[in-house]
């Protein structure tokens, strides 16, 4: 029986245009841009300058505090360290490689010699120097989820729900390098010391399914595949934690809470060449896909390589197209330029020219009560909505929009088109400031009371003193 | 095309798609679902049910525009709601109701109840529902007279004094004549509609019909009417006064306006609880005023006030029936473990 939680909604999953085309290998591009930032953290700091040689796998950005090492993806010469414009908006330091098309391997990526004779903390260690992070598209940094999870884990997850409508890679991953997946999980089980380890496959995926439970057979390896119900935002941390194990992630907790980490099917392969071979991620499989694109495909390339490149290799956009989209249809980012580059956490890069969107020119909210039905973190947001766009703080607070994770399911199932989740966003960053502006006047009421009890006691200590004086 | 320079690109938020569903296709839902019940009553009364509907939704589409228009805000006439309160008003008023009165009824729903609080999903009680209410204080003789069914006496224009009227079910119930009533309509004719009433209400057959329809279109969620119905069923059939349970009960669910109440008027999105749990709760209580009116009230028909009164606690049971939320449950486990 396949798993649910509750809410959600049940787009159109578009995913016929790429689930029968394997993945293909892109022609390598000329140069690469590899942002600095492609982890949740601070940016790395650039390693190499301008003039530099470098070589595939190469080390080329530290990382400090919170955040994962970022390598070079070609071998070649840097052409520049300065900022390029990237998928988050704006412009971020990149180190721009120009492709010398040798490929030529670094010395720093060594295969250990039996990666099944490894400790778990040397493990975790090759996942922390392969700089692998989330890469459904949270990007948060591997080695710290595993490092902080350990004794508090109970249960593996490997989200392989690919929930997002478009969204191919993964499953073509589980059709096509299933080995790798179950491998890696075996590692993370190790790695966190876990017997239960549970691939979780939406339902749509039944032969990604059978060919997972195929290999599981053939290696004997202590991993379950779970079919889940084929529902948005199935794939989400907390959802997937509730279909799995019945268990909620309490609010502004982490799955670890309640026993569970989970890995994205991507990270999960990445796990295994870090430890298998010592391989840093330097490649990322990303769909092409939407109606602007003329041939989708699943396209396997560097790290750094301008989408540009990737719509080329697809036959190139068409020309009514208004709109790229890096990620999914619901989550993703609309992008200003096709000039970003393709990062850890890109799985999807997409295009529409035709009527996507559905905008109403003077939305209005008819109470219809559909976005309290999709929420998955049980919100409401029609109420949310009118506090955040009057500006009702408390009652924002109240109606826990810290618990909104954005999944845009409230909007998509909106008849009236409202711009719920935009609002969200919003009305967050509002609370989050208000919240500081609040701590920050009660620091200098308290700093001020202070100041004025000391000159209070001063000055009646210098009264005394002049009493005595007096006297 | 591979100039991707030449793109002129939109960079907005997400989500970046949108389900098919808009308030104009579920409002064109709506009308399609009282369709049915519209053929019948030309059925039963004549001709002169189509124009009644025609002139009242003409009226309440006349009045937004005109509305709207004059306030210089955006028009909305294209999202249908107009015609939906139009139909529905049309559907509550008996049908030799004078054009000009229904025209009164068209402007307190439209103008008075709805745009003057905002417009769509503002106004805080049903707008044909308040229109029906203020006819039949302002003109209690005609809005309580109801032409005889199958008579074929009611004039599309022209002098109404000739039509034969005679008594609905639900009054000759509050009479104590049901004696009477079960041998001049079988539950059959009940369910079919071949009995008095207002223009739309008399077929429960077209109207559940139309509320199947409205389920399977996902505009409409089965907690309202389930509760609504539910309630009246079981109350009835509890408390039958005096005559045997199943009867009283079944004429008292088909009489009246029960059905195109509970599927057509408690669900009005704007005047409904939006949580699941507050749905159910909004019906328990329809449902129990409306018995509560019948059986001790001033009026035979109780659906019309239980609405309108329900309609005042929706705020309230926002307030209250919230949904749970999510992790609490585990958040307070992890409290009380420490």
């Amino acid at each position: 029986m396949a798993s649910a939680f509750f809410g959600g909604v049940h787009p159109h999953d578009m995913k016929a245009a790429t689930n029968e085309k394997p993945i293909q290998q892109i022609s390598p591009p000329v140069e690469v841009v590899i942002p600095m930032s492609m982890h949740f953290g601070a940016p790395c700091t650039p390693l190499v300058k301008k003039g530099d040689h470098v070589k595939l796998g190469q080390k080329i950005g530290e990382f400090r505090g919170l955040g994962a090492p970022i390598h070079a993806s070609v071998s070649g010469t840097v052409k520049a360290v300065e900022p390029r414009p990237y998928s988050m908006g704006g412009n971020m330091m990149a180190v721009v490689i120009e492709n010398d098309f040798q490929d030529e391997l670094s010395e720093e990526v060594q295969a250990p010699e039996n990666p099944e004779a490894l400790t778990p903390e040397e493990m975790v260690e090759a996942v922390k120097n392969a700089g692998i992070v989330g890469m459904g598209g949270a990007t948060f940094p591997t080695h710290v989820k595993i490092s902080s999870g350990i004794g508090k884990v109970d249960t593996v997850i490997i989200n392989g729900a690919e929930c997002e409508p478009y969204i191919t890679g993964d499953h073509r991953t589980m059709l096509e390098r299933p080995e790798e997946i179950i491998h890696g999980a075996r590692y993370l089980g190790k790695m966190l010391n876990v017997d239960r380890i549970v691939i979780g496959v939406e339902d749509n995926k039944q032969n990604g399914i059978d060919e997972l439970n195929r290999v599981i057979q053939e290696t004997g390896a202590n991993v379950k595949v779970q079919p889940l119900r084929c529902r948005y935002p199935q794939g989400g941390e907390k959802q997937l934690c509730q279909a799995i194990t019945g268990r909620q992630v309490p609010p502004g907790g982490l799955p670890s809470n309640i026993g569970c980490a989970v890995f994205n099917i991507n990270t999960t392969c990445a796990v295994y060449r870090a430890v298998a071979q010592g391989m840093p991620v330097v490649r990322k499989i990303v769909t092409v896909s939407g109606s602007g694109v003329i041939e989708p495909k699943n396209i396997e390339c560097p790290i750094g390589t301008p989408v540009s490149e990737l719509f080329d290799a697809c036959g190139g956009l068409k020309d009514e197209t208004y709109k790229l989209i890096m990620g999914g249809p619901m989550m993703g980012m609309a992008q200003y330029t096709a000039e970003v580059p393709v990062g850890k956490g890109t799985g999807a890069m997409l295009a529409f020219c035709e009527d996507e969107e559905q905008n109403l020119d003077n939305p209005q909210c008819i109470r219809c009560g559909r976005c309290v039905s999709a929420c998955p973190m049980h919100l409401e947001p029609l109420f949310m909505y009118q506090y955040a766009s009057k500006n009702m703080m408390e009652e924002l607070e109240n109606a826990h929009i810290m618990d909104c994770m954005e999944c845009g399911a409230c909007s998509y199932a909106c008849p009236a088109r409202m711009h719920l989740t935009h609002m969200f966003k919003y009305g967050k960053q509002k609370l989050r400031d208000h919240q500081m502006a609040q701590k920050a006047a009660a620091e200098a009421k308290k700093a001020r009371e202070q100041a004025e009890r000391a000159s209070q006691a001063g000055g009646q200590e210098s009264g005394s003193v002049r009493k005595e004086a007096a006297v | 095309m591979k100039e991707y320079q030449s793109l002129k690109l939109i960079a907005t938020s997400s989500p970046h798609i949108r389900a098919p569903q808009t308030t104009k296709t579920l409002m064109r839902h709506v009308v399609v679902a009282l369709l049915p019940a519209l053929a019948f009553a030309c059925v039963n009364f004549g001709l002169r049910a189509l124009c009644v509907s025609a002139v009242s939704v003409a009226g309440c589409v006349f009045f937004e525009w005109a509305y709207r228009t004059l306030m210089k805000k955006p028009g909305s006439i294209g999202d249908f709601s107009a015609v939906v309160t139009g139909l529905l008003l049309a559907f509550v008023c008996p049908v030799q109701i004078p054009y000009w009165m229904i025209l009164i009824g068209d402007f307190f729903a439209i103008v008075i109840v709805k745009q003057l609080f905002g417009g769509i999903g503002c106004n805080f009680v049903n707008p044909a529902l308040a229109g029906r209410a203020a006819l039949l204080a302002s003109y209690a003789g005609v809005m309580t007279t109801w032409a005889e069914p199958f008579s074929d006496t009611v004039p599309v224009i022209g002098s109404l004094a000739d039509v034969a009227t005679t008594a609905t079910p639900l009054a000759m119930l509050k009479g104590g004549a049901f004696a009477e009533l079960s041998s001049q309509y079988t539950v059959l004719d009940m369910f079919v509609g071949g009995i008095p009433g207002s223009l739309g209400e008399v077929s429960a057959l077209c109207l559940l019909l139309g509320g199947l329809y409205l389920l399977c279109m996902d505009v409409i969620s089965w907690h309202i009417p389930v509760s609504y119905i539910g309630t009246v069923a079981v109350l009835t059939y509890l408390f039958p006064r005096g005559a045997e349970n199943l009867p009283w009960m079944l004429y008292n669910v088909l009489g009246g306006g029960l059905i195109l109440g509970a599927f057509f008027m408690a669900t009005d999105y704007a005047t409904s609880p939006v949580t699941k749990k507050g749905q159910v709760i909004f019906g328990i209580g329809c449902g129990l005023f409306t018995v509560l009116i019948r059986y001790f009230g001033a009026y035979n028909e109780g659906v019309c006030y239980s609405i309108l009164v329900m309609n005042l606690f929706v705020a309230l049971i926002d307030k209250y029936a919230k949904p749970k939320r999510f992790g609490a449950a585990e958040a307070g486990k992890e409290a009380a473990a420490k």
